[in-house]
């Protein structure tokens, strides 16, 4: 659009918007949503939520949802992620899982599968006791690790585990968009039953253009295509021209750093796209070691063991602070990420999305806060 | 100069047991925090959303007098509700564990003039922190009435009922003022361009909460405008009076005890707990009123643990009650008719000269509360 033409708003738009501004005022100090959510709880006028349509228990240790979120979802690109936020016990938890879906299927709906961990809360949560008709919250859909917008020469998606979903994703995409070059579907998984959408990709290698599968189950040596961990040799044999490809990987942090370390040694280091979502290690280090970071005045500083305001006001920040005692609220902060430790209880709360009393807070290892 | 704690045989030691036991005690309740705890405030929030809704639309049918008392009545119960069991309680944290954006003391507002952010500075942090400490504490009297001896008389406290019905009938507007606070400004002990930013606040949102009430829904009742302005004025005098007594309750029925700022400074952890039980005053009665006073008829308990959330008051009761009764701290109760008539005995004492000397805790104790737990 040329510099300088504002665009005309359409008559109803202009409408909606007076209607909106009368419901503020109506529903003021509120807002609307609090009013539409005794009634619909999945509807907001910003946040983005979902209702649960299906759930598919197809594996042992994982649950697959399918969604349908309201009017404020903006679609996303094959890779990406979203926030998904449930409520257990009271505390509401937020965990990041990718969409496993077409991104261009155009029927308002989005598939998440999620993998069981022994000690996750909210995946076991899920696994157990995720139903149809609950709703969920949701942010818009993030990241970077997405389906290239031209063909590449060649795709090499490996996933290990749960990293399965985004590369799902870019491989229906990428079939649902008619591309025909060769692309080669490694997938790691424990066992044959471990195995998401194990059936799909079978059918997928045997019908569409160009796919070649290999599939690898560490636990069950000599019932996949290939067996072992990724090395120069196994990829050499899943994909003879993996050289030449343009590579995404999504799985366990061990999957990762061998595939970085093979690229990099051939010189392919830009040609590899990488994504995961490991656990934080929780809480090894002594209070005095790591760094604490201010997110929002970009400054970092090496932690010295006393709570965050008091490190927060060394480092030349004034944050608003109350009775220093942790018992007024007014010093509350947001913990990007990292650990810390109550200094008067001992308990330890671990970011993202914990909102923490920085005057009694005590960072253990490193930490992001928004300051 | 005897202090308060020396005078209740109180050592350094006891007090810091003191605090060990209230910190036992809350991370006991803390422990226990929960689904039910969530499932509480929903179910209260949504009584009061209801509550708001079956107010407005009854008065569509205000010309019938049924309709309208019915109207008054509901917006009367979804605005004690909001600023009191639900607001008061959110903003002071009591739910920020849940991490439920719509329970976040950071981003909750409420149906009251005064901005959440502003109430938070001067209730949680000034108030909380400087409980009953004379000068410090400007909840006491809320700056325009002399409710003890502590403070010097003038002529102008003759006022005194005067301004408490005043208050009473404003009360959500005078909580607005309270924050902006002209009585330091005009002592030079606030500077006026931070006064102006509260009060800008204020009165933006006063007027935003004043426009919904007494034109936009009086409008939307068409012919009815002047009946559904005069249910809603009614719901918000109401609200203002009830809060009135509740809050006037917490710390100024007899035996609730003032402190100097000489004797709380650099305060040890066992002394603020006592400060808070000896500051504050709770009310009896049925589970109904607790709920309908936001808990604050627990004051102790609200004062001990702030940030717990408020429907766990009644449950520990009984613990920090035997606790005060180890320690000889008198924990302080009674019906609403003694502890509120105290307080209007106290308002009509002070608007003439004279005062309990600040000087010796003995005389300060010659008002004896009503229910006292034997030391």
């Amino acid at each position: 659009m040329p510099v300088g033409v504002v665009p005309s708003r359409p008559l109803a738009s202009r409408v909606l918007r007076q209607a909106l501004r009368v419901a503020d005022a109506v529903a003021t100090p509120y807002g609307v949503d609090r009013y539409v959510e005794l009634v619909r709880p999945s509807w907001s006028s910003t946040e983005v939520r979902a209702k649960v349509t299906a759930v598919a228990r197809t594996t042992p240790r994982s649950v697959t949802l399918t969604l349908r979120p309201n009017g404020n979802w903006t679609g996303f690109c094959a890779g990406q992620h979203t926030q998904l936020s449930v409520e257990i016990d009271g505390v509401r938890h937020t965990r990041c899982y990718s969409m496993a879906n077409c991104a261009t299927a155009g029927d308002g709906l989005i598939e998440l599968s999620v993998t069981a961990h022994p000690q996750g809360r909210v995946s076991q949560q899920l696994r157990r006791f995720a139903e149809k008709g609950q709703t969920v919250g949701l942010t818009s859909a993030q990241g970077t690790f997405t389906l290239p917008e031209t063909e590449p020469g060649h795709l090499l998606l490996i996933s290990g585990g749960s990293g399965i979903t985004p590369v799902m994703s870019m491989l229906r995409t990428r079939c649902a968009l008619g591309w025909e070059n060769p692309l080669t579907f490694v997938h790691y998984a424990l066992t044959h039953d471990d195995m998401l959408y194990r059936d799909e990709l079978v059918e997928l290698a045997r019908t569409a253009p160009g796919v070649r599968l290999v599939r690898i189950f560490t636990d069950e040596p000599g019932r996949g295509d290939l067996d072992g961990f990724l090395s120069l040799q196994q990829l050499d044999r899943a994909a003879p021209q993996w050289a030449e490809a343009e590579a995404f990987v999504c799985g366990p942090a061990p999957l990762m750093d061998s595939a970085r370390d093979l690229f990099a040694r051939r010189g392919r280091s830009d040609h590899l796209h990488t994504e995961s979502f490991t656990l934080i290690p929780f809480g090894a280090a002594g209070p005095g070691d790591g760094t604490v970071q201010f997110g929002v005045s970009e400054i970092g500083v090496a932690s010295d063991g006393r709570p965050l305001l008091l490190q927060a006001e060394a480092a030349g920040l004034a944050p608003l602070s109350g009775c220093r005692m942790g018992i007024c609220h007014t010093c509350t902060r947001q913990l990007c990420a990292g650990t810390v430790r109550d200094a008067v209880t001992g308990k330890l709360t671990t970011g993202p999305d914990a909102n923490i009393r920085i005057c009694v807070s005590v960072p253990v290892g490193d930490v992001e806060i928004d300051l | 100069m005897t202090t308060v704690a020396q005078a209740h045989g109180l050592t350094a030691e006891q007090l810091e047991a003191l605090a060990h036991e209230f910190e036992d005690l809350r991370a006991e309740i803390a422990a226990q925090l929960g689904a039910d705890d969530v499932a509480y405030i929903r179910r209260l929030i949504r009584i009061q959303r209801w509550a708001e809704v079956g107010g407005r639309a009854s008065l569509f049918l205000g010309f019938l007098p049924p309709f309208w008392l019915a109207g008054a009545a509901a917006l009367s119960l979804s605005k004690i509700l909001d600023n009191m069991e639900i607001g008061h309680n959110v903003l002071h944290g009591q739910y920020d564990w849940t991490k439920d954006p719509g329970l976040s003391s950071t981003q909750f507002e409420w149906d009251s003039s005064c901005p959440a952010k502003g109430w938070q500075h001067y209730h949680n942090y000034l108030h909380h922190t400087f409980t009953n400490i004379t000068e410090k504490d400007r909840d006491l009297g809320y700056g325009v009435i002399r409710i003890s001896g502590e403070s010097d008389w003038s002529p102008a406290n003759l006022g005194n009922p005067l301004y408490a019905l005043g208050l009473a009938l404003i009360f959500d507007w005078g909580i607005m003022f309270h924050d902006v606070d002209l009585g330091h400004v005009r002592k030079g002990k606030k500077p006026w361009a931070e006064a102006k930013l509260s009060l800008k606040n204020g009165l933006r949102k006063s007027g935003k909460l004043a426009f919904r009430d007494y034109v936009m829904w009086p409008a939307l009742t068409g012919p009815l405008f002047l009946s559904t302005l005069a249910a809603d004025a009614l719901a918000n005098v109401v609200r203002n009076i009830w809060s009135f007594i509740i809050i006037f309750c917490g710390h100024f029925p007899n035996g609730a005890l003032e402190f100097t700022e000489e004797e709380c400074e650099g305060e040890s952890k066992g002394h603020w707990y006592f400060r808070q039980i000896l500051g504050s005053a709770n009310i009896s009665g049925n589970r109904l009123f607790h709920i309908m006073s936001g808990n604050l008829s627990y004051q102790i308990e609200h004062h001990l643990f702030p940030d717990i959330p408020a429907r766990r008051y009644q449950k520990i009761a009984p613990q920090v009650r035997e606790i005060c009764e180890r320690y000889g701290i008198p924990y302080n109760t009674g019906r609403l008719s003694r502890q509120f008539g105290s307080v209007i005995f106290k308002i009509f004492r002070f608007a003439l000269p004279g005062r309990s000397s600040r000087a010796t805790p003995s005389q300060r104790e010659a008002n004896q509360p009503s229910e006292l737990v034997a030391a």
